[in-house]
């Protein structure tokens, strides 16, 4: 099947491609963080971004049958927590070109399909857009490309890429005398790449506390336990030796995602390392911490497992959600 | 504009050779790219230790602040080169060609000719300019890498009025570019008022005899090749190719269907300007090319002048080449 779809902001073509089949719904265009939110309706906003974002993730996945569902999985609660309610960025923003709004670099590209899924959540394209992942002439590369996607700021894909980029946009800021920060996400096995310890050296030296890598460290490589294949740790020590300041926590906990993106920088002077400690998989009880989920593709079943399991989230955040949104209103 | 460059380069004579003053282009492009940077605030520099070598002490003095030198990390370089152009600078990358090719091909690759990032890779010192270091620091294989990936566009000027205009268009132009800027001294070659035009041969000679096609360093070589051969009753049309990618296709075959043959000219594998011309011809106009530059070889130690000398890049060895070009028939 063939359609063509009007121009929506983010996308910088017509779509004009085979569409995979209709999911059993649709992913909701959430937007971000609703204006004058609490901290805990923030995160149980952001709780069911991510879990919406991984639904309808492995549905694509199971649809097209390929994609990088563990390290995608492992990295949905930083990018959503990001784009939703971290970053001055909006679709109008990236419409417009504002210069001021902030940067955000997928530099472990392969996780593509949850950077996609994110953007069409948020409303920076075309959620129907999702159908044409990985299908010809879709703009929706395995790997983000910046000349397809206004809404993504570099193309990635060759690992050790990223973050030289993002220092480069953290340069340009302090140039500019802007406030705009530059957030970049790195996969842990990503951090053997030499090209990466070149920028980090660069970031300390220049000073680039606009500048906040995240370091998706959900211990696992394509092949293998990345400490079995070529050992980072103390990768704390490593980059704190290294001139940044760090901070470590549960990547999958967006209370502390949000602590640590709203400290940076906490060391002026300095660029913010966040380690956060993921599962590849996360949550998906069969793929979980599993190294066989690095690109493996889900059966129909698995899929509906998978499914099931995300839709017991989204109950217990609705019914934890009324209870809290009722608490506040007695409050009040 | 050009008056300006032309005083400030005449003032450093780098050699005199057969009663002609001879320049180091570099210092055309320093001068060139501190006068852009005053009046166009986007314009930076990213080195990699690079700011003797790219002769940009006085530009890193005039813009401390637009001199971005990350030591010697050549990947960095260039990818905080692609961050910058992604936040709206015009980042010139200008490091040893033999390092910012090589070691950052990648980064070339994907963040500049992929991501169509408005990056200038300036490639300092090429083809054998480092000749007596040895292999590991010469730049012959640029050509033949750079003109391979899709998007990038690839220069060589031959003279330091045409280093200058082809920096300016690089700054004026939206898109990757790559420029070797010579440090082997040469003459003028190219005629006063001369204006360059991106993916446009210029005409040096005109000849119905054969044709010679050179650039960057090459260029003086080859029009004094003609020179020769005009004195031994050969007329020869001389070439200059200051764009390699997008290559001049329309001259490169009114050359092949207007005379006996090609000789390509290049400090460089043949596989660069050669191999380039060599396909248009063999593709649409047949003909015979001889492609003078480096064979499949690294070269061996000696200075640059000497090893052009060696590879038959001499006025002479191209002289004698074209000649036995002419009369064969095709």
């Amino acid at each position: 099947m063939t359609t063509t779809m009007s121009r929506h902001a983010g996308l910088l073509e017509e779509i004009d491609t085979t569409l995979l089949p209709t999911p059993d719904r649709e992913i909701p265009v959430m937007g971000k963080v609703p204006a004058g939110a609490g901290r805990e309706e923030t995160i149980a906003f952001l709780e069911r971004a991510a879990t919406e974002v991984r639904r309808r993730a492995i549905q694509t996945v199971g649809a097209v049958g390929a994609g990088h569902l563990g390290g995608e999985f492992s990295i949905t609660d930083t990018l959503v927590t990001l784009y939703l309610s971290v970053m001055n960025i909006s679709p109008e923003q990236v419409e417009a070109g504002d210069p001021e709004r902030d940067r955000i670099v997928l530099s472990k590209g392969h996780a593509a399909n949850a950077l996609y899924t994110t953007l069409a959540l948020g409303g920076y394209i075309h959620r129907r857009a999702l159908r044409t992942f990985l299908q010809p002439r879709s703009m929706l590369n395995g790997h983000p490309a910046r000349t397809k996607i206004r809404a993504v700021e570099a193309s990635t894909g060759p690992l050790g890429h990223g973050l030289p980029i993002a220092v480069g946009m953290a340069i340009a800021a302090k140039l500019d005398e802007s406030e705009r920060r530059t957030f970049v996400l790195l996969g842990d096995g990503e951090m053997q790449e030499g090209s990466n310890w070149e920028a980090i050296m660069t970031a300390a030296h220049r000073g680039l506390d606009n500048l906040v890598a995240v370091i998706d460290r959900n211990r696992l490589q394509q092949g293998a336990r990345v400490e079995d294949t070529n050992a980072l740790a103390p990768l704390g020590e490593k980059l704190a030796a290294f001139g940044w300041n760090v901070v470590e926590l549960d990547g999958h906990d967006h209370g502390a995602l949000l602590d640590a993106f709203e400290a940076a920088p906490a060391v002026p002077g300095t660029p913010t390392a966040i380690i956060a400690n993921t599962d590849k998989g996360y949550p998906i009880s069969y793929m979980r911490d599993n190294v066989a989920w690095h690109h493996k593709v889900p059966t129909p079943e698995q899929v509906d497992q998978a499914v099931a399991e995300l839709d017991e989230i989204l109950a217990r955040i609705d019914g934890s959600r009324t209870g809290t949104l009722g608490t506040e209103k007695d409050a009040s | 504009m050009t008056a300006t460059t032309a005083t400030t380069t005449a003032t450093t004579v780098a050699s005199v050779s057969s009663e002609r003053t001879t320049y180091d282009c570099r210092t055309t492009w320093a001068a060139t790219i501190a006068d852009l940077a005053r009046t166009d605030e986007r314009i930076v520099t990213v080195v990699n230790d690079s700011i003797g070598s790219s002769k940009l002490d006085a530009f890193a003095t005039e813009f401390p602040a637009r001199t971005i030198n990350v030591g010697i990390a050549e990947q960095d370089m260039v990818g905080i080169g692609a961050g910058l152009a992604m936040s709206g600078r015009v980042p010139f990358v200008s490091a040893a060609g033999c390092f910012l090719t090589a070691r950052a091909m990648e980064q070339i690759k994907a963040d500049v000719a992929y991501s169509q990032t408005n990056v200038k890779l300036i490639a300092q010192s090429p083809g054998v300019a480092y000749g007596d270091l040895g292999p590991t620091h010469h730049s012959i294989e640029d050509f033949a890498w750079m003109r391979t990936i899709p998007g990038l566009t690839v220069l060589a000027p031959a003279d330091p009025v045409e280093t200058e205009q082809v920096v300016r268009w690089a700054a004026a132009h939206d898109g990757p570019v790559y420029i070797r800027i010579s440090r082997m001294a040469v003459p003028d070659v190219n005629a006063p008022g001369y204006a360059f035009a991106p993916g446009k041969a210029v005409t040096l000679r005109d000849g119905e005899d054969v044709t010679i096609i050179a650039t960057g360093t090459t260029v003086t070589r080859a029009v004094d090749a003609a020179d020769l051969l005009a004195a031994e009753g050969i007329d020869a049309r001389v070439l200059s190719m200051p764009t390699i990618k997008p290559l001049d296709s329309e001259a490169i075959l009114a050359a092949a269907r207007e005379t006996a043959g090609i000789v390509t000219v290049e400090e460089a594998l043949t596989t660069g300007l050669g191999g380039a011309v060599a396909e248009v011809v063999a593709e649409h106009q047949p003909c015979t090319v001889r492609r003078i530059g480096f064979d499949d070889a690294f070269a061996v130690t000696g200075t640059a002048e000497w090893l052009l000398d060696q590879i038959g890049a001499s006025p002479r060895g191209i002289a004698d080449t074209a000649t036995g070009l002419v009369g064969r028939g095709r």
